[in-house]
């Protein structure tokens, strides 16, 4: 789950960290009332959404007058922005970021992951701060310093002061980036994140380090315990099918094709994508029914896989291991019904009374293909969505 | 010969009276695994499909000097179980839980290296030794006691490279599912290893899927010690950069962890990649002559 840029520097100031003295707003006079009461004559104005990019986009702006603040806000609240990291349809814009304008003196960098192949908690840290840290890393990998954070005892000062001399930091700058360090570490563990970013950290005119930007990625198997966080989840930033799908706990992902997929299991419902498409066909989505494929739950993925007006055809693929695939079929027949299914529905059933299933689902009298394998189904699904592209 | 687990394995199941863990116990004690004991805190004491219940994993290992347990608590309470197991003497646990945050992960993880633990999952289908032990939520019938040695990080994946190895005849000589997340006990080199010091094992299946390096990091341990042959499939050619396919651990972020530069490597160190999750079997066939 991903944090607005807003939220995120509220977390920081929280944590005593350095940032602007800022307004999130949702309209355009709460944005011109926002830079009288910051104050000063020079403000950032900056469009909320989860994705980068919002500066190349025309979603990040220098005022100098209420008025200026105002007519930015007006021209983005409501509008969807489009940048390269979103999709053709952008992410909708509904809050607006109204800061005090600070003076550059340079941009650094400072982030944290969880690295998967330590299995550590990794700072990175880069005086090319401003850019794309995925570029620096491609293209010149000694420039991201980095330190690793012992699970068992937590981040460390000294880790703070190593990565601050090679930054080329100095005087009270060590003690600034030490607290920033130790700050974000804390935030990291008390807020289960999974990704957090200061893109750019910036050292003022004055001296001074600043976070300007921040984002915070959230590891949503820890969301239940983390309420607070969960209540700051801006879900129009969602896909809104994809939220409809978590709603009955299933995984779905929309993809750009034509052919619907249902599929039990994670790795199953990838598998499942691309054997579709070695057959020449196109996977509209993935859907992971997860283990209980229940009429109920069928029925629902039915209803969010179909309303995607691409899907010419779906295919049902269940592995039923402990499940029945009787059952699982009754469910599917079931599931057509009460939907009204109207394209061809392709289903493979393997394992656990795999036969009886195809018996029922040939007696049903519907519009189902049954499948007698895993290559058989991609064909056959394929040839009903229209052919190989 | 069969890695981790075999027909002497003597486990325990911490959530035993729960309904996940009474279900997958009875099925378990069904395939001839030897259960001797489970721990539900609170219902010590207690008899439950005809075995005795303990408080604690301490109890249950000291009473019937258990070699591994199986957890089915949920979530929010799986470090806490893990850490327990760990702590009791018992080498080996099989965490079957999805969803545990990350960072009660990378605690448990650490302090199973430190005590020289073993940990298979979470978020796993679990271990089996075909005839012998099933510890976890894979369809036993399926199996068949055989040659090959399968690692995979999907459950259900997992089990249609079982079905396709059991219709050749080929057989398995154990099943690992190392589970779909960031943070694993066990890792693809752990099992591929054990695979190639087993005398049964005479190839391997390796099933990864898109997200982090881990099959990057197992072809180059496979270049340099792996000599039986080896058979990959890799799930997401077709997922987009940026979305989590399912599993916590499935997403492509920042151009790396792609399903393509997965298949690249592994080629790159002899093995047989398989673009179709259908070919399985028929690769194995292909290598090893059989």
């Amino acid at each position: 789950m991903n944090l607005h840029e807003y939220q995120a520097k509220q977390l920081f100031a929280e944590y005593g960290l350095p940032v602007s003295q800022g307004i999130a707003v949702d309209t355009p006079e709460d944005a011109a009332a926002a830079t009288e009461k910051i104050g000063g004559d020079k403000w950032v104005v900056k469009a909320q959404v989860h994705a980068g990019g919002r500066g190349k986009a025309g979603g990040v702006k220098l005022v100098t007058t209420s008025k200026e603040a105002q007519a930015f806000a007006a021209q983005w609240l409501g509008k969807r922005m489009v940048t390269y990291q979103t999709d053709a349809g952008g992410q909708p814009v509904s809050k607006i970021l109204v800061e005090t304008c600070t003076e550059i003196a340079q941009e650094l960098y400072l982030g944290a992951v969880i690295d998967r192949s330590t299995r550590r908690i990794v700072f990175m840290a880069s005086v090319e701060g401003g850019v794309e840290i995925e570029k620096v890393a491609a293209e010149t990998p000694e420039k991201i310093l980095k330190a690793s954070i012992d699970p068992l005892t937590g981040a460390q000062p000294y880790q703070a002061r190593d990565l601050a001399f090679r930054l080329g930091l100095e005087g009270g700058q060590i003690k600034q980036f030490t607290n920033l360090f130790l700050g974000l570490a804390k935030l990291f563990q008390d807020m289960d994140l999974a990704l957090l970013e200061i893109n750019p950290l910036v050292i003022t005119e004055e001296g001074n380090l600043h976070c300007l930007d921040g984002k915070i990625n959230i590891d949503g198997n820890a969301l239940y315990r983390q309420p607070r966080l969960r209540e700051m989840h801006d879900v129009s930033q969602d896909d809104a099918r994809e939220s409809q799908a978590a709603e009955w706990d299933l995984n779905y992902v929309a993809l750009d094709g034509n052919i619907g997929c249902m599929v039990n299991g994670a790795g199953l419902a990838m598998g499942t994508m691309d054997i579709v498409q070695l057959h020449g066909g196109s996977p509209a989505n993935f859907l992971d029914v997860g283990g209980g494929a229940t009429k109920e739950r069928v029925s629902e993925a039915f209803k969010i896989i179909l309303s995607d007006e691409n899907v010419a055809a779906v295919l049902v693929n269940i592995f039923g291991g402990i499940v029945r695939c009787d059952l699982i079929a009754e469910g599917i027949i079931g599931a057509v019904n009460e939907v009204g299914v109207e394209v061809p529905v392709v289903v493979r059933l393997e394992g656990n009374n795999a036969e009886l299933g195809r018996e029922v689902l040939e007696k049903s009298g519907l519009n189902i293909i049954a499948a007698n394998s895993l290559s058989d189904a991609a064909e056959k699904v394929v040839a009903a969505a229209g052919g190989a592209q | 010969m069969s890695i981790l687990i075999d027909k002497n394995t003597k486990l325990i199941c911490q959530g035993f009276t729960g309904s996940q863990g009474t279900f997958h116990s009875e099925q378990a004690i069904e395939y001839g695994t030897n259960m001797v004991a489970g721990v539900t805190p609170g219902k010590g004491g207690q008899i439950h499909l005809d075995l005795p219940v303990f408080n604690t994993v301490k109890e249950a290992y000291d009473e019937t000097g258990a070699d591994a347990s199986v957890i089915y608590v949920p979530a929010p309470f799986c470090k806490d179980s893990i850490l327990e197991a760990a702590a009791s003497g018992i080498k080996l646990i099989v965490c079957i839980t999805e969803g545990i945050p990350t960072l009660d992960m990378l605690i448990a993880k650490e302090k199973c290296d430190q005590l020289g633990v073993r940990l298979i999952g979470p978020n796993c289908p679990g271990v089996i030794t075909p005839g012998e032990c099933k510890i976890g939520i894979m369809p036993g019938q399926i199996h068949l006691p055989g040659k090959v040695g399968i690692v995979s990080r999907s459950g259900t994946l997992t089990y249609e490279a079982v079905k396709q190895t059991t219709d050749h005849g080929f057989g398995q000589s154990s099943c690992v599912g190392i589970g779909g997340d960031p943070i694993p006990g066990s890792n693809f080199i752990d099992i591929l290893s054990l695979f190639q010091a087993d005398e049964q094992t005479e190839a391997i299946v390796m099933i990864g899927e898109i997200g982090g390096t881990a099959e990057e990091e197992a072809a180059a341990y496979i270049k340099a010690n792996v000599s039986k042959p080896v058979v990959a499939y890799i799930a997401g050619v077709t997922a987009p950069p940026g979305k989590r396919m399912g599993h916590a651990g499935a997403i492509i972020s920042g151009g790396k962890g792609t399903a393509d530069e997965k298949f690249a490597a592994l080629q790159d160190a002899g093995v047989k990649t398989v673009r179709s999750l259908a070919e399985i079997g028929s690769g194995l066939s292909e290598i090893t002559g059989w």
